[in-house]
């Protein structure tokens, strides 16, 4: 798994909370950082997909660990 | 910033199961980068009170799922309605799903409009007061102010 500037623990929580989270923490980064995402919630496959086509920012990575679903999301 | 997508919602349910819809498309389209305003009328006001006591009732609702079959006559006696509110509240809670609370905070903070049907409020004889803050009052005409350049709108 590749390098990241900043985790996001997203375990537990349910639509539309991760990607909600996720938005958060995104805005605080800088261009080109690198947020890593943890979910539980099986829609979050699709959903962090949809987010970062509709944002812009970019999906380096999606899959699983652990039994959970881990996502690296580069700010645009 | 024209080039930002917009959406419209018309909120019109007071129920817990009725107030998510709102809250969770207005809050996650805000985070996807949507202008949004929502218009509250009718029942949907009560999702805009600074103290929510929404509640959730099987009555008239055959599609609600029940922990075992109950006839309707028992689901009408008194407590019914706060015991199913309080089991949905707590089910809620168990599977990560936000509260009506935290939803309607994360929309506040991301600056999703929250807009009051005066013609309702006084109808129902609400007072201004009895609304978070933030919220603007207005009719019918405010409405299509917004939804009539907007790229998606919901009627819930």
């Amino acid at each position: 798994m590749a390098s990241f500037d900043q985790e996001l623990d997203a375990s537990g929580l349910n639509c539309p909370l991760p990607i909600l989270r996720a938005k958060k923490a995104i805005t605080q980064l800088s261009v080109g950082q690198v947020l890593r995402v943890v979910a539980t919630d099986p829609g979050s496959v699709k959903d962090f997909e949809a987010f970062c086509n509709q944002t812009g920012n970019e999906l380096l990575e999606s899959g699983e660990e652990a039994g959970k679903f881990v996502f690296l999301i580069k700010k645009s | 910033m024209s080039e930002q997508k917009k959406m419209a919602i018309i909120a019109t349910k007071g129920t817990l199961d009725w107030a998510y819809p709102p809250f969770i498309l207005g809050s996650t389209a805000a985070a996807l980068g949507y202008d949004v305003e929502i218009f509250f009328t009718f029942y949907g006001l009560q999702c805009l009170r600074k103290n929510l006591d929404l509640q959730v009732t099987s009555i008239g609702n055959p599609g609600m799922p029940m922990p075992m079959p109950m006839p309707v006559l028992l689901q009408a006696l008194p407590g019914m309605q706060w015991m199913m509110t309080t089991m949905m509240k707590s089910k809620m809670k168990s599977k990560g799903v936000a509260s009506i609370e935290e939803l309607r905070e994360l929309c506040q903070e991301a600056e999703v409009r929250m807009v009051a049907c005066q013609m309702t409020v006084d109808l129902f004889d609400f007072n201004q007061n009895d609304f978070i803050e933030g919220v603007e009052f207005a009719g019918a005409a405010k409405f299509f102010e917004f939804a009539g350049t907007a790229d998606i709108t919901l009627y819930i």
